[in-house]
């Protein structure tokens, strides 16, 4: 089967200025970042704040040229196709349906301009192609007249994947699609997200910080800190048996509904991780709670990890 | 147990029409956590807001009965009101730096809390700033007093929030979604602070979430709000063990919970929105969302008991469970 996205080796650094006699300073945003998502399946990507996790989808997007490294979409080359051949292969459904709505358009001309920038398509195809996309996300024909304020936040994301699917993409990057949402309404959301990867064959990477939706949507997940990927392995096993010490913590601070179980004691202390100041060593080294002389000042090299997992931690 | 928090029917309109709060009672006992649950326009934070005398213009609250700790809110003059504020009632909000002033030190913002509240010198302030932040976790809290709100990370922002929320030894705190904006990491740490102030300094605690599992694992009781009117009371574990409106059952069913997850089978979901009530509003607010409703639904609901200190605004008997969807 032929991998969906592949990522190899993505660098992204940003050059900041720090004030104004300083020098400038790099900050590494993703840093040697590999991996490949079959055709079909789903990556979840999770992380804190500030990980690199939102960098590392506009790149794969095409949005932000990496400083190195490559990255394939359905075997191309971003950055070799047009934007409209881009647009027909990969698009993104972003957290705030909000701020990536226009408000002064009506839902329906939203959902139809993918189609009018192509500018292959008739008024007619248009029209039938925007009203069939609206009913397969749950939107009647007279929301479509409607104004984004005039919808509720879940509708609003309904037109959000709407948007991004009117162009039948083979591949769409979910950055926190339901994080802005109430629970009610996430679930929905989720619900309408695996239909339709199951009935039209998508791929997605999914990114988001909230381990449990991770875990319902995605065959696989990366786990990323302060732009690496620490750990990856099938959602299953990664669960089962988490490895890194991040990824424990991380599954640790998930507050289930379960009660009498009080708040978990993570163990991290109050020190946060600053992209701009990556410590030697291993860059989770400052929080971790096992950390020996060892991690201070060698960085931990990639293991394998089965079935198809990788780790990067000398204790692991 | 005596409570300390009593509210009793208590309405909010805005502009005479729009009807945020609909008779919503419920007591916060001393040294306990309530919780109020629910999705966005339940009512939960125009609640506390009406608690605290802060609603926005236009706003008007009405009760039956609105105590705290033997004093009648109702009654209170602004002028006193302000005084009991940020006092014997503190507050923290969900975005700490928009709580923030950004034009002023950490160490200033903290000392005037108290030197407004109960005089003294600000040096006196600023000691008690530095030995409060020790408290919630901040290190190097001399450093931290000089700095700006925006040169801390969000989690450090939120606990000078509660550091600057205990500058007067309050009785009441009451949190409204004080960590949504946070990491998970960070707020499994800032709710692990808050249960340990809680027990070190006797606070009772009102804390507004629409996060289940964080009502799980620190609320002592729980009211849960749908369209300004508290649908459910009980303890925490009776609620989870036995949840009796649909709306409770329904916004259960639809988190994921880590380790039993089914990735075939779709989350259960509530169909629908909340919808807008008016003031002519009767019935029950969720039948057009209730797989359960029927035309009974339309007229005044019972407060059905489901067991001790477990209430429920619902047509249904306690345990319907083995009733299916019709």
């Amino acid at each position: 089967m032929t991998a969906a996205i592949e990522v190899e080796k993505l660098r992204c650094e940003f050059r900041v200025h720090t004030g104004l006699m300083s020098a400038e300073k790099r900050v590494v945003a993703v840093d040697d970042v590999t991996f490949s998502v079959p055709a079909g399946s789903v990556l979840g990507v999770v992380g804190e704040s500030g990980c690199g996790k939102s960098t590392l989808a506009r790149m794969i997007l095409g949005l932000l040229k990496p400083t190195a490294g490559t990255v394939l979409v359905d075997g191309k080359r971003l950055f070799d196709l047009d934007r409209k051949a881009r647009a027909r292969l990969i698009q993104p459904v972003f957290q705030d349906p909000f701020a990536s709505l226009n408000p002064r358009r009506s839902i329906k001309d939203i959902v139809a301009l993918p189609l009018e920038a192509q500018g292959t398509f008739s008024r007619g195809e248009i029209g039938r192609r925007v009203g069939g996309i609206l009913e397969r996300v749950g939107l009647s024909a007279a929301m479509g007249e409607r104004m984004p304020a005039q919808l509720s936040g879940g509708q609003r994301q309904r037109a959000a994947i709407a948007r991004a699917l009117v162009l039948e993409p083979r591949i769409v990057i979910c950055d926190e699609p339901t994080s802005a949402l109430d629970v009610s309404v996430q679930a929905q959301i989720l619900n309408l997200l695996a239909d339709l990867r199951r009935d039209l064959g998508l791929t997605y990477l999914f990114i988001s910080h909230n381990l449990a939706v991770v875990e319902h949507v995605a065959s696989e997940v990366a786990v990323m800190y302060l732009g690496r990927i620490v750990e990856r392995n099938e959602t299953d096993a990664l669960f089962r048996e988490p490895r890194h010490p991040y990824t424990q913590v991380l599954l640790e601070s998930v507050l289930t509904p379960e009660p009498g179980k009080g708040v978990p004691d993570i163990g991290l202390g109050d020190a946060m991780p600053d992209p701009a100041n990556i410590p030697p060593g291993c860059r989770f080294n400052p929080r971790c709670r096992i950390a020996v002389e060892r991690c201070r000042h060698e960085a931990p090299t990639r293991m394998v990890r089965p079935p198809q997992g990788m780790v990067e931690c000398h204790l692991a | 147990m005596s409570a300390l928090l009593e509210v009793e029917e208590l309405q909010v309109t805005f502009g005479g029409r729009t009807a945020a709060v609909r008779g919503a009672s419920f007591r916060v006992e001393k040294g306990e956590t309530h919780c109020l649950v629910g999705e966005s326009g339940c009512g939960k934070s125009v609640t506390a807001l009406a608690v605290m005398s802060l609603l926005a213009r236009g706003g008007h609250r009405s009760a039956k009965r609105m105590s705290f700790a033997g004093t009648d809110l109702t009654s209170l003059s602004d002028r006193e009101m302000a005084r009991l504020r940020g006092n014997r009632m503190a507050m923290i909000f969900q975005e700490p730096m928009t709580s923030l002033n950004p034009a002023f030190t950490i160490g200033s913002q903290m000392a005037e809390v108290l030197t407004r509240h109960k005089g003294g010198s600000r040096a006196a302030a600023l000691d008690r700033a530095a030995e409060l932040m020790g408290r919630v976790g901040i290190t190097a809290p001399g450093m931290r007093l000089g700095q700006f709100p925006h040169q801390l990370s969000g989690g450090l922002r939120q606990r000078v929030m509660i550091a600057m929320a205990l500058m007067c030894d309050p009785e009441l705190l009451i949190a409204d979604e004080p960590t949504t904006a946070l990491d998970v990491t960070v707020q499994a740490q800032i709710l692990r602070l808050l249960a340990t102030l809680k027990r070190e300094f006797g606070l009772s605690i009102l804390l507004i979430t629409h996060d289940l599992g964080i009502v799980a694992r620190v609320a002592d009781h729980v009211s849960v709000m749908y369209a300004g009117e508290v649908v459910e009371r009980a303890t925490t574990a009776e609620l989870f063990r036995a949840p009796q409106h649909p709306y409770t059952r329904g916004l259960l069913s639809c988190v994921p919970v880590p380790g039993r997850v089914q990735r075939d089978r779709p989350l259960g979901s509530i169909p629908g929105v909340v919808p807008a009530i008016g003031s002519g509003f009767t019935g029950c607010a969720f039948r057009s969302r209730c797989a359960h409703a029927d035309e009974t639904c339309a007229h005044a609901i019972p407060r059905r008991q489901a067991g001790n200190a477990h209430d429920y605004l619902c047509r249904l008997e306690p345990d319907w469970a083995e009733l299916q969807p019709a």
